[in-house]
């Protein structure tokens, strides 16, 4: 990660905003799905595809989680597509605390991330000591990315300062780990909700804004992702801080990716066309992509026991 | 960002913003999109297409042909029958029997099936019908053939609906056909303003003589076909090209019983005086200046949207384009620098690449016409911004253009431009903006961009607008009636009111 950590401590942040601009529904779900409609041709798919791969975070979070399972992962991570070593390698795996030594060990010296969710992920109602104390521990293993969940339920009930406390406080005790928020954003039920989510997490110190757990349904959607990216304009128009984006949850096609993709360049441009500031949180993503990658390579579709299962 | 070490040994952040810079966007290729050209071998024009008339296509008697081009590389497309006043008289006298013998005796329900017939024709056909709209106008593939094609065929379906409860349309008044329909039609939505004329026309039992317009003439002789194909009676379609001396024949003609026009506002006067006195009914739909106005309540990145999609559809050529756009001072810094980024990322060029956001200009005069607004505009002291790209070398391109310190007195500001123009002007209170919108000899069309449902009431009563929309732009649906105030045109298409122009109701 080659962004520089923001270190500010909540009384150095900028204010917290107490109303954020209002969005519509109805034009934004336009917008979102015109960009579905782009046309990408041979060249700029493959591009496309290739740069999916760095972006995304491989993940597993299930309770049956094993190491062994972990290995197999982030051997994945490290080399997607074993006939072509030009593919990847993913930008992070993305696992539970408990599993984040086992992810330290097997991915010395690749370059790829280990992020681990934390703060009593995915539902965030346990006590802040508890969820403070899951993300010091995850990062006291060897997590340089923490994926932390807010309090949907402080957020809903006009708590903001609580949920913009929390999000500090976790920033804090992230250290140098880099620290993504996630909204959950199929539960806070339209985008104004979202909207204003966004600018709270954004002012209290995250280096990236998450829509979800993948644990609910709706997760990622290009519509919500369009408002997020939208609130991230806005404040690095403000401030000049650049702020990642990452969907999660339900981004399962090639075709899907790119889609997203689209909506990256046409609002936020080149720059955040970069597995540091754009990333995919998916777990079935990967294999349809190489066998996108590989149908253009070959002409023809392989099938899907051409591609390691991770 | 990224670390990099420098000679002395120092570690420096690589392209540094400089002090007091303001952040920007960059929008450039680092992820392209190939070209991605719609196919056009399916589709085969003809070398020349004759008028229709009466069924068949017949040379003209005028023996005249000009040719059609392709405005994005003024390449030939075809040459198309230039119709003259005994062409005119041929046509008319074709519509003129079909109605005395075949259609004012069917039922509706039988004038509906045909519709029907055609709608879905079209829809069979939307593909041919897309390519050959954006070949021969200019316009984006991905417009052609997400809104016009489609839109056309709605408004066969919907009237088709109409054709056997006309009685609904005028309760009591026993509504009766008119005749036959002189119709012209212009060349921004050659097929879309043919359906808009044709369907509500044939609905209530007329005949028509559509005259298409002169740079774009081709798709009418496609519909034309479609006409023959479901075997639609023989004159109740007539298709005639040619330019304004045709359109000038052709609404004279004593025959005709009523006259439609879509187009200048100079040329819906001169029409208006030529009809004068005479027992030809006239609807007219003409010119525009449309106020989209921006409340600083409005959600703002939607509103840039609205504002995009405004002024830069169909290249500008929208009568009811969003062409002054009214913008609360507070947020004017806000609103210029998020459209000035948005501008960055449309994308000009080949109108066939289905990426294409902003095609060709429909014709040399009409770029010259931009031009020489966009020079007074400059020259009149506004601050002109276009969008950063690279234009074609053949055929008629503008870059989509914005102007910032507009004055109301400014031509800019007054005249329509009917080109991806922007005028950005400003005001302080709401009532401000209802007098500034509101301050032009046009009444086509408003936008109003709030968060509240009550301003946007409030603001949708006070604005002399045919249609104002809310917290959108240039939607369009058969249902809803079109039309203008002042110079813009009385008259409605669309919905039950754009059925009333075809019908003699019994008061």
């Amino acid at each position: 990660m080659t962004l520089a950590p923001w270190s500010g401590a909540p009384a150095a942040s900028p204010p917290l905003p107490l109303r954020s601009p209002s969005v519509d529904q109805v034009t934004v779900d336009e917008r979102a799905a015109a960009l579905g409609r782009r046309s990408l041709k041979r060249d700029a798919k493959i591009a496309g595809l290739r740069l999916a791969v760095r972006m995304c975070d491989l993940t597993t979070l299930e309770g049956k989680d094993t190491p062994e399972r972990v290995r197999s992962l982030c051997a994945k991570a490290r080399l997607p597509l074993e006939r072509d070593p030009s593919v990847g390698p993913v930008a992070a795996v993305c696992v539970y605390p408990n599993l984040v030594p086992t992810a330290v060990r097997c991915l010395a010296g690749s370059g790829v991330h280990i992020a681990s969710v934390a703060t009593a992920f995915p539902s965030g109602q346990s006590p802040l000591e508890v969820k403070l104390d899951d993300v010091r521990r995850a990062v006291g293993f060897g997590a340089d990315e923490i994926d932390m969940v807010i309090d949907r339920g402080a957020m809903l009930a006009g708590d903001y300062a609580k949920v913009f406390d929390e999000i500090a406080r976790t920033k804090e005790a992230c250290g140098s780990a880099h620290l993504k928020v996630i909204l959950e954003t199929g539960e806070l039920g339209s985008y104004d909700v979202v909207r204003h989510a966004s600018d709270i997490a954004m002012a209290a110190g995250a280096d990236f804004i998450k829509t979800s757990t993948g644990k609910i349904t709706p997760a990622a959607t290009p519509a919500v992702t369009l408002v997020m990216l939208e609130a991230i304009r806005d404040f690095y128009y403000a401030t000049g801080r650049p702020i990642g984006m990452k969907p999660a949850g339900g981004i399962r096609t090639a075709k899907q990716a790119l889609h997203y993709l689209v909506l990256v360049k046409e609002t936020l441009g080149d720059d955040w066309l970069t597995p540091d500031r754009f990333r995919f949180g998916a777990s079935a993503l990967v294999n349809d992509i190489l066998m996108q990658l590989e149908k253009e390579r070959t002409g023809a579709y392989q099938g899907v026991d051409y591609f390691s299962k991770d | 960002m990224t670390l990099s070490r420098t000679d002395d040994g120092t570690t420096t952040l690589a392209a540094p913003a400089p002090a007091g810079a303001p952040p920007a966007l960059r929008f450039g290729d680092a992820w392209g999109y190939a070209p991605s050209p719609e196919a056009t071998d399916h589709v085969k024009l003809r070398p020349r297409y004759d008028l229709f008339v009466g069924g068949a296509f017949r040379a003209p008697r005028s023996g005249r042909y000009f040719d059609t081009h392709s405005p994005s590389t003024e390449k030939k497309l075809a040459e198309v029958a230039e119709a003259d006043e005994a062409d005119v008289d041929a046509a008319v006298t074709a519509a003129r029997g079909a109605f005395e013998s075949v259609w004012s005796k069917l039922p509706g329900l039988e004038r509906g099936k045909y519709l029907y017939r055609l709608a879905r024709r079209l829809q069979e056909k939307a593909r041919e019908f897309a390519i050959v709209e954006t070949l021969d106008g200019g316009k984006p593939i991905k417009e052609s053939r997400d809104v016009d094609v489609p839109l056309a065929a709605a408004h066969f379906f919907y009237y088709a609906g109409w054709a056997d409860k006309l009685a609904y349309a005028a309760p009591g008044a026993q509504p009766r056909p008119l005749g036959v329909a002189a119709q012209v039609i212009p060349w921004n939505f050659p097929l879309l303003m043919a359906a808009w004329k044709i369907a509500p026309a044939l609905a209530c039992g007329n005949t028509v003589v559509l005259k298409s317009a002169e740079t774009t003439p081709l798709s009418a002789y496609l519909l034309a076909q479609l006409c023959q194909e479901i075997d639609l009676p023989e004159g109740v379609v007539n298709i005639v090209s040619g330019a304004g001396k045709t359109g000038a024949a052709l609404v004279r003609h004593p025959g005709v019983d009523k006259v439609a026009f879509t187009g200048s506002t100079a040329v819906g006067k001169e029409i208006q005086k030529a009809l004068a006195g005479s027992r030809k009914r006239l609807t007219l739909e003409l010119g525009g200046k449309a106020a989209n106005i921006i409340f600083a309540d409005a959600p703002l990145d939607q509103a840039v949207e609205g504002v995009i999609n405004g002024i830069f559809f169909n290249q500008g050529h929208v009568c009811c384009a969003g062409s002054r756009l009214l913008v609360e001072e507070s947020i004017l810094p806000a609103l210029v620098r998020k459209l000035k980024d948005r501008m960055a990322t449309l994308r000009v060029g080949d109108p066939l690449d289905k990426n294409t956001d902003v095609g060709a200009i429909n014709s040399r005069a009409q770029l010259e016409r931009i031009r020489e607004l966009v020079a007074s505009g400059e020259s009149e002291g506004a601050e002109r911004f276009s969008a950063p790209c690279s234009l074609p070398e053949r055929g008629y391109w503008f870059a989509p253009t914005i102007f910032t310190g507009v004055s109301t007195s400014h031509r800019i500001a007054r005249e329509e431009i009917f080109g991806p123009v922007l005028s950005v002007l400003t005001f302080r209170t709401p009532d401000e903006a209802i007098e500034k919108a509101n301050n032009t000899f046009y009444g086509l069309s408003a936008g109003v961009w709030t968060d509240k449902g009550a301003k946007f009431l409030w603001a949708s009563k006070r604005l002399r607008a045919g249609v104002v929309w809310g917290n959108t732009f240039n939607k369009f649906d058969p249902a809803s009636p079109f039309g203008g105030y002042k110079e813009s045109g009385f008259g409605r298409e669309g919905g039950r009111s754009g059925l009333l122009p075809y019908l003699e109701v019994r008061p």
